[in-house]
Parts: C-alpha cells; sequence; structure tokens
C-alpha cells in the first residue's frame, strides 16, 4: 500500500500531503523535512526511485511541482510512478491546463479528487471519465445550493 | 488569483491565500494568520450563529493554516457540525477537515461517529462514500468498532451502488489493518471472493487489495481466489488494447488490475489444479512475448505500464521458484533491462535480480551478468543505481567470483559516495572473509579496506582482522610482513597503526630476523606515529612496546628510555600514565621468566559470529543478509571464523596468560568453572576448607573429578529422572531465574545467563533443615557424562552454589540431568535426577527485521520439514502484556508491524550452536474466543523446528 503522498514545490514548499496511516506530527514533519531535501537534492535525469528506511520512495517533477510517494516493499515502482501520473492528469481535466496555482488556491479540490482516485492507501478508481464524472457531479451539487451565499460573502 | 473556480469559490478564502503568498518576510505571514486566527475565533465565539457557508469557510481558511504548518486548536466542532448539514458542500469540507486534522484518539470521534452513522444509512451514494472516505482516513479503532460489522453488509448487498462498493472494500481493508479482531469474516468471505469476478473493473481493483490482504492471514478459507484470480487476469492478458475501454492506460489493458492479480497470486503456492496452473503459465509466457513486442505507443507511460507488469510476473515466477524455463526467461529479460537507456529499468532490474540471485535455478543464469553490474557500478551517474549494483554484486558473490567482486568494490569505494561507504566497508570485509580461501588475501584486502577507507573502518571490521590473525597460525607471519609495509607510508590511517601495532606486537619476531625490519626498526616506526595518534591508539601502542621488551631483550633499553620520558610517566591522561608507569616497572623488575609469561602471546579467540555480520545486520536490518546467507557463511567460512566480538582489548593483551579453557566436544560442554563455595553460607568455615584445594584457574577440573567422588559413598546409580521433571523444566523455557526444585528438605534456584552458544549457570543448593547435609554430590550428565563436583557437605540453613558453564555445540532435544546425591545425618541416601533447564531457545539471538524480509524468508523456509505447527488451548492466561513477556524470554527479537493482524505475535531469531546458526521464524496466533493457538515455526533446521514447537506449546 502507499503510505503518503506529498506535493512540494521546487524551493521545497509543501502543497498537499496526503497520510494513508495514522501518524504522529512529529513523524509527519521528519518525513516531509527528509523527502523535501532527498528529492529536491536529486540530480536531473536520475531515476525516479528510492530507497528511504522501509519504504520505496517514487517522485516525478512535473513543471516546478514535485510529486512524491512512499510506498512499501512489495509494492510495484512503475506503477507508483503511473499513479503519480495519472493523479496529475486527473488534475489537469478538472482545472484545464493545472499548474501550481491552482493547487494552492483550490487545495480542497485537489484533496477531493485524490480521495476519488484513492483510498486507504490503494487505487479506488483508475478510470479517468469515472473519477471526472463523479468529481463534476459533486461540483453540479455545490452549484445547487449555492445561490443563498453570494449576498453574505462580501469580505474575507 | 487562480483563472479556475469552479463549483464555489470562496472569495475570502482565496483573498486570503493571496494575501498570505504576497507576505514578504515570514514574520508577515504569521502576523497575517494571527490576524486570520483571532478573527475566526471571535466568529466562532460570537454571539450570532454563523449560517452554514461561513461555518464552511473558516473551517476551510483553518485548514489551510494548518496546512502551511501551523497547529490549530479550535476549530474542530464546528467542523462536526459541519457533518450534519444536509448540504454536500459544507459536509464534504467537514469530513476533509477531519480527515486532515483529526487524529485516531481525539474525544471528538462520538460525535464524528454519530455523523457517519447517519451519512451511512441516509442511502445517499454521495453521502454514504464520503462517510466511508473518513473512516478510511481516520481509521481508529472506535470507528472500527462502531462500524466493522455494518461495512461488510453494505459491501456485499444487492443494491450497492458500484462506487459505494469500492469506497467499502478499501476501507473495511483500512480498518482490518487497524483492528483486524473486530472485521469477522465468516458468511461473507465467499461473496468477497466472487467480487473477483464481478462487471465493473473499477469494483474488482477495489476489492482485490482487500482479498490480497485477507488471503495472506487466512490463505485457506480464501484460496477459491487463486483460480478466479487465474481467469480474470488470462482474460485482461488475452483482451485487445481497445477491450477494456476507459481501463486501458495508454495502450496497456488494465495494468492496475493485472498487478493485483499477480500479486494476489503471490500469496499462494503455483496452482495445483493443472488446467488452472496451465492457463497461469501461458499468461506469464504471454506477459513475456509482449516485452518483447515493438511499443504501441512512444509515451513513457505506455511502456512504463508495461513494464510494470512484467516485473510484476517476474515477481511472481521468482515466488513460485519452480519453473526453471520461466525464471531463466526472466533473468534474460532483466539481463537486457541491465543495459537499458531507461535509468529507471536499470534500476529495477538490478533490484529484482537481487531476489534472482537467490534462487538456485537462476544463481548461475545471474552470475553472467558480472560484467555489466561491474560496470553499472563504475559509470551509472545516479548513486541510488550505483547502490543497486552494490547490493546485486554482495547478493552474486560466491567462491569464483569474490576475488574480481571485492576487488570492484574496493577499486568503487575510492570514489564512492560518502552516505553508502561504511555499508560497502562492512561488505567487503564480510566477503572478503565468508570467501577468504588463503589468508594472505583475506589480510591485503582488509588493510587495503583501511587504507583506502579507514575512516568507515568500523572497530568490529579491525577487530575482526586481527582475531583471525591471531587464530591462524599460518598467516602470522604475512600479517606482520604487510602490517609493516603499510605502516611505510607517510601518511597512514589510525586504524592501520591500531593493527599495526596489535599485530607487531605479537608477532613482530616473525619478521625480525630481515634487518629492514630488525627490532629497532620496527619499534621506531611505529613509535614515528605515536604523537599523530588519539589516547586509545597510543595506550594500545604502549601495550605493543612492553611486548616488544619481551620479545626483544635488545630493545629494552630505548623504550625504557621512551617509557621513562616526561611525555609518558607525566602524561595528564590517567590511563597512558598508568601503563607508562606499571610497564617500566614492570620492565625494570621482573624476571626473563616473569615476564615471558605475563606477556604471553594471546590465546586464540573462541569461535562466535562474526561480529561485523552482526553491526551488517543491525545497520542494514536483515535485509542485507539473509539468514540462509548465515548459514552459507558459517558453512563456507568455517575453519577461518576465528574471533568472538570480544575486541582485542588492549588490557587483556598485557595480560595475556589467563587461561583460554578449550571448547569441550560434547553436544553440550558443560565444565565447570572454579567450584566457587558457600556464597551465602553461615557457617562457612568448614566448607573453605574443604575448598582450599580447588583453586579457581583448574580448568582441567572441568573433566576431572579428583578427590572429590572418591570421598562420595559407594557409587549408586544415579536416580530415573522426577516424573515432574519435565513439567519443571517447561518452566524455564521463557525466563531464567527462579526456583527448579523445592521439597522439605532442599531448595534448588537457579541463575543463568546465556550470550550467543555459551551459557553459565548458577545452582544454589539450599538446606532447608537444620541439619548437615553429607556426601551431597551432585552430577550433570548429558550423553557425555560429565561430572562436577560440589563440595560435599551443605550445613542446616546454609546454601552453597554451582556454577556451570554451558557451551551449545549443535541443536539438541534432550536436557542435560542433574543428578543429586546426599545423605541426611542419621537419614537414608536422597537421591533424585533433575533436567536441567538448558533448551535450545536459550542460544537464541534476537533478529530485527522489516516485514517485506521476513516474507521473504518465510517463503524461503517452505519445505514442509522445516514447518512445525500446533494448535492447541490455552494454558494460561492470555493477557497480551504476559504473551509478550514470554516471547520476550523466549530469546528470539518480537517483530511489530509484520503481521498484517496486530493481535498476532511474529519472532524471529537466530540460534547460534558452535557447529552452525540456525534461522527461526515464529508465528502466534491466539483466538481468544475460542482459547486456542496456532503456533507455526520454521527453521532452517527441521529437528529444532520440532522441538521449539513441543517447548512452545507447554508455554502459554
Amino acid at each position: 500500500m502507499m503510505r503518503f503522498m506529498l506535493l512540494f514545490s521546487r524551493q521545497g514548499k509543501l502543497r498537499l500531503q496526503k497520510w494513508f496511516t495514522s501518524m504522529s506530527d512529529r513523524e509527519k514533519k521528519k518525513i516531509i523535512r527528509d523527502m523535501t531535501t532527498m528529492v529536491l537534492a536529486r540530480q536531473p535525469r536520475s531515476c525516479n526511485f528510492m530507497q528511504w528506511k522501509d519504504l520505496k520512495i517514487v517522485y516525478k517533477r512535473y513543471a516546478s511541482l514535485y510529486f512524491c510517494l512512499g510506498v512499501e516493499s512489495q509494492e510495484n515502482e512503475l506503477l507508483a510512478l503511473e499513479i503519480i501520473h495519472r493523479y496529475v492528469e486527473l488534475l489537469d481535466k478538472y482545472f484545464g491546463n493545472v499548474c501550481e496555482l491552482d493547487i494552492i488556491f483550490n487545495f480542497e479540490k485537489a484533496y477531493f479528487i485524490l480521495d476519488e482516485f484513492l483510498m486507504g492507501g490503494e487505487v479506488q478508481e483508475t478510470s479517468k471519465q469515472i473519477v471526472n464524472r463523479s468529481i463534476e457531479a459533486s461540483d453540479m451539487l455545490q452549484e445547487d445550493d449555492s445561490s443563498e451565499w453570494y449576498e453574505v460573502e462580501l469580505f474575507g | 488569483m487562480p483563472a479556475v473556480s469552479k463549483g464555489d469559490g470562496m472569495r475570502g478564502l482565496a483573498v486570503f491565500i493571496s494575501d498570505i503568498r504576497n507576505c514578504k518576510s515570514k514574520e508577515a505571514e504569521i502576523k497575517r494568520i494571527n490576524k486570520e486566527l483571532a478573527n475566526i475565533r471571535s466568529k466562532f465565539k460570537g454571539d450570532k450563529a454563523l449560517d452554514g457557508y461561513s461555518k464552511k469557510k473558516y473551517v476551510c481558511k483553518l485548514l489551510f493554516i494548518f496546512l502551511l504548518g501551523h497547529d490549530i486548536d479550535f476549530g474542530h466542532m464546528e467542523a462536526v457540525n459541519l457533518l450534519s448539514s444536509n448540504k454536500y458542500t459544507e459536509k464534504q469540507i467537514g469530513y476533509l477537515f477531519i480527515s486532515v486534522l483529526v487524529n485516531s484518539n481525539s474525544e471528538l470521534i462520538r460525535l464524528i461517529n454519530n455523523a457517519i452513522k447517519n451519512d451511512l444509512s441516509s442511502r445517499n451514494p454521495t453521502f454514504m462514500c464520503l462517510a466511508l472516505h473518513c473512516i478510511a482516513n481516520v481509521g481508529s479503532r472506535e470507528m472500527a468498532e462502531a462500524f466493522a460489522s455494518e461495512i461488510p453488509r453494505i459491501l456485499v448487498a444487492g443494491d450497492t451502488m458500484d462506487s459505494v462498493k469500492q469506497s467499502a472494500a478499501l476501507c473495511l481493508l483500512r480498518l482490518y489493518k487497524t483492528s483486524p479482531d473486530l472485521v469477522l469474516m465468516g458468511e461473507w468471505t465467499s461473496r468477497v471472493v466472487h467480487l473477483l469476478n464481478d462487471q465493473h473493473m473499477g469494483v474488482v481493483t477495489a476489492a482485490i487489495s482487500l482479498i490480497t490482504c485477507l488471503s495472506q492471514k487466512n490463505p485457506d478459507e480464501f484460496k477459491t481466489c487463486v483460480s478466479l484470480a487465474v481467469s480474470r487476469l488470462s482474460r485482461i492478458v488475452s483482451s485487445a488494447s481497445t477491450d477494456l475501454q476507459d481501463y486501458t492506460y495508454y495502450f496497456v489493458p488494465a495494468p492496475w488490475l493485472s498487478c493485483k492479480l499477480l500479486r494476489l497470486l503471490q500469496c499462494y503456492p503455483p496452482p495445483e489444479d493443472g488446467a488452472v496452473k496451465g492457463r497461469l503459465v501461458e499468461c506469464l509466457e504471454t506477459i513475456l512475448n509482449k516485452a518483447q513486442e515493438p511499443p504501441k505507443s512512444k509515451k513513457v507511460q505506455h511502456s512504463n505500464a508495461k513494464n510494470a507488469i512484467l516485473f510484476e510476473a517476474i515477481s511472481l515466477i521468482i515466488h513460485y521458484d519452480s519453473e526453471p524455463n520461466l525464471l531463466v526467461r526472466a533473468c534474460n529479460q532483466l539481463g537486457q533491462f541491465l543495459q537499458h537507456r531507461e535509468t529507471n529499468l536499470r534500476y529495477l532490474a538490478l533490484e529484482s535480480m537481487c531476489t534472482l540471485a537467490s534462487s538456485e535455478f537462476s544463481h548461475e543464469a545471474v552470475k553472467t551478468h558480472i560484467e555489466t553490474v561491474i560496470n553499472a557500478l563504475k559509470t551509472e551517474r545516479d548513486v541510488s543505481v550505483r547502490q543497486r549494483a552494490a547490493d546485486l554484486l554482495y547478493a552474486m558473490c560466491d567462491r569464483s567470483n569474490a576475488k574480481q567482486i571485492v576487488a570492484e568494490m574496493l577499486s568503487y569505494l575510492e570514489t564512492a559516495d560518502y552516505s553508502i561507504r561504511e555499508e560497502m566497508v562492512l561488505k567487503v570485509a564480510i566477503l572478503a572473509e565468508k570467501y577468504a580461501v588463503d589468508y594472505s588475501w583475506y589480510v591485503d584486502t582488509i588493510l587495503n579496506l583501511i587504507r583506502i577507507a579507514g575512516d568507515y573502518v568500523s572497530e568490529e571490521v579491525w577487530y575482526r582482522v586481527i582475531q583471525i590473525v591471531i587464530n591462524r597460525d599460518d598467516v602470522q607471519g604475512y600479517a606482520a610482513k604487510t602490517v609493516f609495509e603499510a605502516l611505510q607510508a607517510p601518511a597512514c590511517h589510525e586504524n592501520m597503526v591500531k593493527v599495526g601495532g596489535y599485530i607487531l606486537g605479537e608477532f613482530g619476531n616473525l619478521i625480525a630476523g630481515d634487518p629492514r625490519s630488525s627490532p629497532l626498526v620496527q619499534f621506531n616506526l611505529l613509535h614515528s606515529k605515536f604523537h599523530l595518534c588519539s589516547v586509545p591508539t597510543r595506550a594500545l601502542l604502549l601495550s605493543a612496546y612492553i611486548k616488544f621488551i619481551n620479545l626483544f631483550p635488545e630493545t629494552k633499553a630505548t623504550i625504557q628510555e621512551v617509557l621513562r620520558c616526561d611525555s609518558q610517566i607525566r602524561n595528564s591522561d590517567v590511563e597512558l600514565q598508568q601503563r607508562a608507569v606499571e610497564y617500566l616497572k614492570l620492565s625494570s623488575i621482573a624476571s626473563t621468566d616473569v615476564l615471558a609469561t605475563v606477556l604471553e602471546e594471546m590465546p586464540p579467540f573462541p569461535e562466535r559470529e562474526s561480529s561485523i555480520l552482526a553491526k551488517l545486520k543491525k545497520k542494514k536490518g536483515p535485509g542485507a543478509v539473509s539468514v540462509t546467507e548465515l548459514d552459507d557463511g558459517k558453512r563456507e567460512a568455517g575453519e577461518l571464523n576465528g574471533g568472538g566480538d570480544r575486541g582485542p582489548d588492549t588490557a587483556a593483551m598485557a595480560a595475556s596468560n589467563a587461561s583460554t579453557p578449550s571448547p569441550s566436544a560434547d553436544l553440550l560442554g558443560i565444565r565447570s568453572a572454579a567450584p566457587v563455595g558457600a556464597a551465602q553460607t553461615n557457617a562457612g568455615s568448614l566448607l573453605v576448607d574443604v575448598f582450599s584445594d580447588s583453586g579457581p584457574a583448574a580448568p582441567s577440573a572441568a573433566v576431572n573429578d579428583d578427590g572429590f567422588l572418591s570421598s562420595a559413598p559407594p557409587s549408586e546409580d544415579p536416580a530415573p529422572p522426577l516424573s515432574e521433571a519435565d513439567e519443571l523444566l517447561n518452566k524455564f523455557v521463557c525466563k531464567n531465574n527462579g526456583v527448579l526444585f523445592e521439597n522439605q528438605l532442599l531448595q534448588i534456584g537457579i541463575k543463568s545467563e546465556y550470550r550467543q552458544n555459551l551459557g553459565r549457570m548458577y545452582l544454589f543448593y539450599g538446606n532447608k533443615t537444620s541439619v548437615q547435609f553429607a556426601s551431597f554430590t551432585t552430577t550433570v550428565s548429558c550423553p557425555g557424562e560429565l561430572h562436577k563436583p560440589v563440595e560435599p557437605l551443605v550445613e542446616g540453613g546454609a546454601q552453597i552454589q554451582q556454577v556451570l558453564n554451558i557451551e551449545c555445540i549443535t541443536d539438541f532435544s534432550d536436557a542435560p540431568l542433574l543428578n543429586i546425591k546426599f545423605s541426611r545425618y542419621g537419614g537414608a541416601l536422597q537421591n533424585l535426577t533433575l533436567k536441567l533447564p538448558v533448551t535450545i531457545n536459550k542460544f537464541f539471538q534476537p533478529t530485527e527485521m522489516s516485514s517485506s524480509d521476513f516474507f521473504q524468508r518465510w517463503k524461503q523456509l517452505s519445505q514442509p520439514q522445516q514447518e512445525a505447527q500446533k494448535i492447541f488451548k490455552a494454558n494460561h492466561s492470555m493477557d497480551t502484556e504476559v504473551l509478550k513477556a514470554k516471547l520476550l524470554g523466549l530469546g528470539t527479537a518480537l517483530l511489530d508491524n509484520i503481521d498484517p493482524n496486530p493481535e498476532n505475535y511474529v519472532c524471529a531469531g537466530v540460534i547460534q550452536t558452535k557447529s552452525q546458526q540456525i534461522g527461526c521464524l515464529l508465528r502466534l496466533e491466539p483466538n481468544a474466543q475460542a482459547q486456542m493457538y496456532r503456533l507455526t515455526l520454521r527453521c532452517s533446521k527441521d529437528t529444532v523446528s520440532k522441538r521449539l514447537c513441543e517447548l512452545l506449546a507447554q508455554q502459554f
């Protein structure tokens, strides 16, 4: 199973964190620190896999953003790489030419999309169509009930 | 501001995020955040009830602040309130907040559980999915208690929507991983297995993760999944790339599902049914064939997905380890990948080949790639790939290629990355020792190691070379010559000085005949390094000097001069000063004979496991050294394995005439240490007398029962063991100290300690009466019939002590017997025989290992006779802590997070005997309801599995 997924920028700023097992805040902070330093220190064109403690770390850079997945040792690295890619595709489909800013400003959406795709550290649904359909469906639900709040919303 | 703001754009949130991004400094950011927190807090505390939207927005802001890395200590209640909103978007944010911020032991869990319960019963699939996600994200025990029985029902209900089924399957998996005892299978087992046949590929993909995990736990109940998995796999593998529509990924049909099916099959041995097996072999062949076909797309996603399946298929082939044809094809395929232009594939091929190297069928085939692997070690740009290459070289090393591999690793060390140097050094040291055919090669290798990477050579490595040199007299002269040459380098590593000092101090005489290395030259060479060294090395050198005085009387004056100078005799370091003073005095007053005795050559070290191997195991986790490898190591390097982990301590060196009793040759060589008397006696005067003629330094007394036996009463055959002897023995399987036996006359207490294959046992015989026991004799017998004397008299109320030294020569089943005879004043001769609580498990060394290593080894020990299993009723409390204490007492390492079911216990250890090491894995599965246990043992030796199983079944 997957243990965590982290998205961070080239400057090491964390953009998204997803933990699939319960962990203390201290452990999480340590992992975030280790992952950003390890991954950012990698030379270009290195392989996408690393060993870290008993986990396999699979990472890939898309534009300014690094996607980093920690999986248990019996998992398939190549498939983990494609999990990252499929997630990027899902984000891209939703936001249309996704960029780092989309994820910053719509972090909750990034979480919702991830939840449709992965659950409990396993792949739940690999079909792009099905995932997108359910995200769109929930957006529809949101539009339905968004009528009343526009007048309330003026300032943060 | 982002271009996209689909659905509900929360403007306030976007503004806040922009503000944060515009902050020029960390301080400004913190200031802005504190302002926002104050605002939100006042809103939450305010009198005016907040509407759902505002609540959602503020909760979302808090979430954002948390994700920036700040602590959030309020807002949880508002998030929980959102859960019961009937607006999807509010509910969704509420659940997100809970998933990210609520840890599993929060007090809010009860409230959250209520909301979840409502959503699960709402029959609204979107709400149900949100609730299931939340359970899977938090995954706490309380949640498992609340929902573990409900979720299976949702999973198998006929009218459940597909998307809910998927979430339910994975949610259940998460709960099963946290609290397996709460997830009861039973009636829904077969319906879950049949989800493998579901029409909807997404449902199969999700369900198979659950099935795989359950199968690992309960292989028998789920074994019908094998044929279903094979037929599903076969349908996917033979489908055209368009058949599966959206489940085709870059022209590869259902890669995720295919890999998961192949993984599920790795939980089982090859299918027994010929037809199923045939179909599976066909699938595997098709997958191997497809690897040779031209790619359907140039995209890396296509080749990744295709190769992911290929690697998984190869894993399955390696797991079965029974189809030589497929194994060789797999090996060839990996061989192609070794030279692939994709770094990722080279990395994976190296990794996969490491496991192939341990299979008998493919070890030779793997070896043919040695040049490519060496080349990878030299030329790969990426350190993680080089690391894999080094691992593979280590795995493929055997006697035939050891010299080449060690040479390559040594030359790689000169430029190796700092992060892996220490591990490389250990590996080189191990290989050099394991495959040494001539010791001069071994000595050269280790000295090179010190020369090249001295800083990374840990103490274990240089201790080891000294242990081996001391134990092998055929290499001593060569070693002396080589270190002498090495020390002539203008700059040499301090570790080299240590080895040089030690070896020349012991064996400098072997090269003293050559005028170029005459005693004085040797001494001057060593002393030229003295001022550059740290205190411990200087101390060692001082000991080497005093040894020189003994070896070469002609150096005495020079060395005394050195010892006498202020920088030694008045050194501010106490240890150095003391050595200088004592050695100076010793050299001036002792006669040559006394000097020769005190400074005699070090005796051989007792044979033990290589301390380097232990260190590598500790460092890498046991992944680096498998149990079988340990066995080989012992077998192949038998004659070379010299020393123990006792370092050649410099003080021990100075007083080298300490006796080293030779190991006895019997199954359990029990020899007496000095009969230590009357430790707690209150009428000791008489006993002391009795003892005075057996001195403490008489190892020969081990076998000769001088004097004492002759004064024993006319020998009577030892009584047969007491009927309760076995029961008494069983009390000591998991503990080392306690009362072994007690009746109205006598109490026998035991204290014992074990290290590796050696043990020491203190027996305390207490006279409970007020009258003297006369002619008190004890006899310990195991097949070798060794006797040992105790003091023949035990005063009333007194206690005497006996020490037994124990060495485990090979594995054994029968405990040694202890026969005790004595007569009470005026009473009849007492004659009783007990079993000494020496059981095979006492020689366990705990082995820590990761889950994957454990399972790999578990699989390796799959011959039927290697396994012993017993199902038995609980005789004692099934309390977790009690069980843990017992398992630890057993001597093995108790491993956490190995067994997917946390109720089960998994242990690993290596039994150390003189002749070999026996790897043992243990699994204990308690069933609290039935008050039963199932105990499974797998050991590299069948008799050990059997014996341990018998012993342990009595313990729980």
